[in-house]
């Protein structure tokens, strides 16, 4: 086993004429939690969803725990051990909250009925509670459908949703951008408990304080190319304001942007 | 964190904040109907509805006109089960109505018999080689049609940009014109002896019936009804879930297609003919028991049970307005007003459960 859980080459993501991901050369220590901020519109977002299969990639590599792969939809790249989410939250509003967590990957009986398999919905209340627990997310009832909790609640559903099922990878995408105080000290507990129990960490976030207390590295995208790969240790937050705004390009980054 | 005030992961079970399951609003709607009619009947007829007025012991309640209600919704009912489906992706199927009329002249086409009162059968579609068929070839063949137009609706829905809406808008023409075509516009008649057991007595009721519990017990327990339910509720979300969306689409269009052949080969077992204008606007019919049964048209919301009682309900106005010899256009009228009602108080309760989060 290498050291090295995730690392693109030249990954790169044209929409039409629109030049959103371009050579990003990214690499993921095994147990690191890193950081990706950059202005709205940097490419971040885009960087996620070619990671994790939701969109194809234009053209690159990406080698997930020793291997190449290609993930074909989310589904594979949940399979192979990437949990994620999104910045627009993945959750049905009319399920309830097992059904989301476990939404696409359900607990399961008799499955040589094929579709009409039956969902076993002991095992996934349990796993529920379980995970709940262990995040300290507070929700009045798992059974209520979770169109009558708050944007915050909803938000902790779909984060205990990756804390729940075991990962080699979690990313969050912007996780607290809706979020209080309480809760999104909530949120940051879980990536604390994440890192203690040694599990890699991708965390999009615009929240300077947020960033520089929870991660190990700190990398920077402008206009969809990777511009600077910090280390927390040795940089401030004029530092890293000035490579987002283009003030400044890392050296081994010079002539990309 | 371990703040119990809230209860961590619903340790906590606060029962005032249970959900109110909204089936009972639907069949409080149905109780409500019925005694309107009991009142009236009481007034204007003097006699009872539902219920048995007369000195017979045997039961309380005025058996024959159940049946008739029940039996009258049944075939329109299991077209229900299926646009039910349907909708709670978010979906509409406008064709059930034709599709019934295309595959009632192409599964009774295999259901005809040879001989006549002596003389070859007047009506054969086909050449003898193709009567007096065992009746599992019409069951296929309507069961086959049907799906093949449903599977035609969800492929043109899942895999091209098209909305639900007018794919079945062109399913619904298209299927019309098949069933007129297919004999030029004549009827199709004489159907086997063990082809017309199918529809015959209480039978269409008992199919619909027990295929409504089947669909409970399908969109409640299984991946098929959770993915159903997810996709109407937030495609996007189910998409990233990793849920097939599109495979699963045109499952359930395949699925409501082939309860419109399924019906198909029901109603013309039980009318022992099939004519081209056969299920016109049963589609419609069947949009009807599904909203009054409180299936939301924006998807994710609703349930079989609810349907089915929205069936009852359609059933009982019908009734009703037969036996206080009112005509059918006040039927219309009201049934008109009641579907408005149900989708407005809908959007009301959807407004003030938004408000409440
Ligand atoms: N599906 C798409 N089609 C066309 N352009 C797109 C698409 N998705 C993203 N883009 C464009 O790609 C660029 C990068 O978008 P992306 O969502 O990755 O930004 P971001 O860094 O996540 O920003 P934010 O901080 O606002 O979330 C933007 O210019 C955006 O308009
Ligand atoms: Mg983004």
């Amino acid at each position: 086993m290498s050291g090295i859980i995730l690392e693109t080459k030249g990954l790169t993501k044209h929409y039409g004429g629109v030049h959103a991901l371009e050579d990003a050369d990214f690499i993921l220590r095994r147990g690191e939690h890193v950081a990706i901020m950059g202005d709205n519109g940097a490419g971040k977002s885009t960087f996620v969803r070619q990671i994790t299969g939701v969109e194809q990639r234009t053209r690159g590599t990406v080698i997930f725990d020793g291997q190449e792969v290609n993930f074909a939809g989310p589904l594979d790249a949940r399979e192979a051990g990437i949990e994620t989410v999104f910045q627009t939250l993945a959750l049905a509003d009319d399920l309830n909250v097992p059904d989301n967590l476990f939404l696409g990957r359900e607990a399961t009986k008799w499955n040589f009925l094929g579709p009409f398999r039956i969902l076993d919905y002991k095992a996934m209340r349990e796993s529920t509670m379980a995970g709940l627990v262990k995040t300290g997310v507070k929700i009045p009832n798992i059974r209520n459908s979770i169109a009558n909790m708050s944007g915050g609640q909803r938000q902790c559903v779909a984060i205990a949703r990756t804390a729940t099922f075991a990962s080699k990878l979690t990313i969050m995408d912007e996780p607290t951008a809706a979020l209080g105080v309480q809760e999104t000290a909530q949120v940051e507990n879980i990536v604390r408990t994440l890192k203690e129990q040694g599990e890699s960490l991708i965390l999009v976030s615009h929240n300077m304080r947020q960033v520089f207390d929870l991660v190990d590295r700190i990398i920077v995208f402008r206009r969809g190319r990777m511009v600077a790969d910090l280390d927390v240790k040795e940089t401030d937050g004029q530092d890293v304001v000035a490579y987002i705004t283009g003030a400044k390009t890392g050296a081994q980054f010079e002539g990309a942007a | 964190m371990s703040d119990t005030s809230h209860g961590i992961g619903g340790l906590t079970y606060d029962k005032s904040k249970r959900q109110w399951p909204n089936e009972l609003n639907v069949l409080g709607a149905l109780i409500l109907i019925v005694i309107i009619f009991e009142v009236l009947g009481a007034i204007f007829m003097g006699q009872s509805l539902l219920f048995d007025t007369k000195d017979r012991f045997d039961s309380i309640f005025n058996e024959q006109r159940l049946r008739i209600i029940i039996i009258q919704v049944a075939i329109v009912g299991i077209i229900a089960l299926g646009v039910t489906q349907v909708i709670i992706t978010a979906g509409i199927d406008l064709s059930s109505g034709s599709v019934l009329g295309a595959t009632a002249m192409i599964a009774m086409s295999f259901a005809q018999v040879s001989v006549v009162n002596g003389n070859p059968n007047p009506k054969a579609i086909f050449g003898p080689a193709f009567l007096d068929l065992p009746v599992i070839v019409p069951i296929f063949v309507g069961l086959g049609c049907g799906l093949l137009a449903g599977m035609i609706n969800g492929i043109l829905v899942a895999f091209s940009r098209i909305p639900p809406f007018i794919a079945t808008l062109g399913m619904m023409l298209f299927a019309r014109g098949v069933a007129q075509w297919w004999s030029s516009g004549k009827p199709v008649s004489f159907p086997t002896d063990s082809y017309a057991v199918i529809g015959a007595g209480m039978m269409p009721v008992i199919i619909f019936l027990s295929l409504a519990v089947l669909f409970h017990l399908i969109m409640n327990y299984t991946v098929y009804g959770k993915h159903t339910y997810a996709i109407g509720s937030n495609e996007a979300a189910a998409r990233m879930s990793g849920i097939n969306v599109p495979r699963h689409l045109v499952l359930v269009y395949a699925i409501a297609g082939m309860l419109a052949g399924l019906s198909a080969v029901i109603l013309t077992s039980k009318n022992l003919t099939a004519q081209s204008g056969m299920g016109l606007s049963y589609e419609l019919d069947a949009i009807a028991m599904a909203v009054i049964g409180g299936v939301s048209l924006f998807g994710g919301r609703g349930s079989i049970i609810g349907t089915v009682i929205g069936a009852l309900i359609i059933g009982v106005i019908t009734s009703g307005f037969t036996f206080l010899r009112l005509g059918a256009y006040y039927q219309e009228m009201v049934l008109g007003c009641i579907i408005v009602g149900a989708v407005a108080l809908d959007q009301w309760q959807q407004q003030r459960a938004a408000r409440r989060a």
